[in-house]
């Protein structure tokens, strides 16, 4: 099996432009955005969790806090998966009860990940409400989850794979749609 | 990443990179007890066996509340009220907690080599709890993780051990655990219970005549139990334990003014530790018992989380 590049889907400049249309989408729908917080799921939804409250801070001058999830202890798949996830922190440094919080995820694909990472939000508390921000919706949900913000919707086949590059994790900036080939 | 282990039996035979593994992984499960609802499901359908064949409260409490908190169930023996009692062998007890299905035993034994003996054996991962006085392992793991998290590393660091080495499972692990950090080990104690050969265990360990010696310099201090179920002849009479080692505030003055004090449990005040050290702003003794759930989750999560050992890998995207 080998995989190869089909085709970019983002650049750098339109990640960045999308981000930006997201930040303004989140405060738009908050009803000013004071309970906000956001909640980046490890990993590659941490930077984007915090360009997200950067964004908005820049326009809306409002500090959005912003905490990071690490879902590895509520995955459905443990028992299953090939080699044993690492565990890592979750650092989020705000009581959840009453938030307004957005979980930001690079991909939503199966809806597993935003499940697991709702099972961590609650255990730490009740939030006023949960809402998921997506870079990339790619389909192919196995639970009924949807996302309330998404910066592109894309049709893929379940061979495929959306592979989010970000300069904080991959020194790289893109999203790009792989395929695995025989 | 680190290969999985199939049992935790000792520090001895763990690399430095293996314990740091374990360290690191300590990390997030010391932020969950600060959680509200301190309830997972990551190993919910598995059964952790805690076979007990000697007295114990707080590591076996530890064991059965790390493995509760992760979703696991447990199965409880206890010698006192087992078929032990009934002149079952050690093999057999194991086997039949094996035949029930259990993912994994949590063992503490009274004969050193017993977890090795029985994981030799059995199918299943063996955590060692506890082997006469040979290791500790978990202990030594969350007295380490105390003391990185307390004074930032272990490397460099002078560390102190008074008591009674020659029968203790705790300073052994530890001794092991330390001496691959580089740190500077100090051994103090009546001289029957810290013989020459201590000095063997491990590199960079010297011994003190007195306590004044021992503590010059320290920058934690471990206080061991008098164990009383492990010495046959009374070798010494508290008084004289009392007037050459118990650990008071002055004697304490002789380590850095930031030294930690440290004590595996259960403590006999009056005896190795006074009241005024116990309960002083350098007692570490509680943050080490919630230290010691972190650690337990972190290799039970290790040992019986994901799948078991010997699967194969299925086709990863």
């Amino acid at each position: 099996m080998r995989v190869v590049e089909k085709r970019q889907l983002l650049s750098a400049e339109e990640i960045s432009r999308t981000l930006s249309r997201l930040a303004h989408e989140i405060v738009e729908k908050s009803g000013g955005a004071h309970d906000l917080a956001l909640i980046g799921v490890r990993r590659r939804g941490v930077p984007l969790s915090q360009r997200l409250a950067a964004a908005i801070k820049g326009f809306a001058k409002i500090d959005v806090p912003v905490g990071t999830l690490d879902i590895t202890l509520y995955r459905d798949d443990l028992s299953t998966v090939g080699s044993q996830p690492v565990v890592q922190s979750t650092d989020i440094d705000f009581v959840v009860d009453d938030r307004d919080l957005v979980i930001v995820d690079d991909v939503l694909y199966t809806g597993r990940t935003v499940r697991a990472a709702m099972n961590g939000l609650f255990d730490l508390g009740r939030p006023k409400r949960v809402r998921l921000l997506v870079l990339i919706d790619r389909g192919h949900r196995e639970l009924p989850i949807e996302a309330t913000f998404i910066g592109k919707t894309i049709q893929t086949s379940d061979t495929e794979i959306i592979e989010v590059r970000l300069k904080e994790v991959d020194n790289e900036e893109r999203v790009v749609l792989v395929d695995r080939v025989p | 990443m680190l290969q999985r282990l199939p049992h935790l039996l000792g520090i001895e035979s763990l690399s430095r990179e293996q314990i740091e593994f374990f360290l690191d992984q300590a990390k997030p499960f010391q932020e969950f007890q600060r959680h509200p609802l301190k309830k997972l499901a990551t190993l919910r359908g598995k059964t952790v066996a805690i076979a007990f064949f000697e007295a114990s409260t707080r590591t076996r409490i530890s064991f059965t509340t790390a493995a509760s908190r992760l979703g696991a169930d447990t199965m409880a023996l206890q010698a006192e009220a087992s078929s032990l009692k009934k002149g079952e062998s050690l093999m057999d007890t194991v086997r039949t907690l094996e035949a029930m299905k259990a993912d994994a035993i949590v063992m503490r034994h009274a004969s050193s080599g017993a977890p090795h003996f029985v994981a030799e054996r059995l199918e299943i991962p063996v955590l060692n709890a506890g082997d006469g006085t040979h290791e500790h392992p978990t202990q030594a793991l969350l007295d380490a993780l105390t003391i990185r998290d307390r004074k930032g590393r272990l490397e460099g660091l002078n560390i102190t051990i008074l008591g009674d080495i020659l029968h203790s499972r705790v300073a052994r692990s530890n001794i092991h655990l330390l001496s691959k950090f580089s740190v500077q080990i100090t051994l103090c104690g009546p001289s029957m219970w810290v013989p020459r050969e201590v000095e063997g265990l491990a590199p960079k360990i010297r011994r003190a005549l007195c306590m004044e010696e021992a503590l010059e310099g320290a920058d934690v201090v471990m206080t061991l139990r008098v164990q009383t179920e492990r010495i046959h002849e009374p070798a010494l009479a508290p008084d004289e334990y009392i007037g050459g080692y118990q650990l008071t505030p002055q004697r304490l003055r002789c380590a850095k003014p930031d030294a930690l004090v440290m004590h595996p449990g259960p403590m006999i005040r009056g005896l190795e530790i006074d009241d005024a050290v116990a309960d002083g702003p350098q007692s570490c003794v509680l943050e080490q018992v919630t230290n010691g759930l972190a650690v337990r989750m972190a290799l039970l999560y290790h040992l019986v989380g994901g799948p078991p050992a010997d699967a194969p890998h299925p086709a990863k995207d």
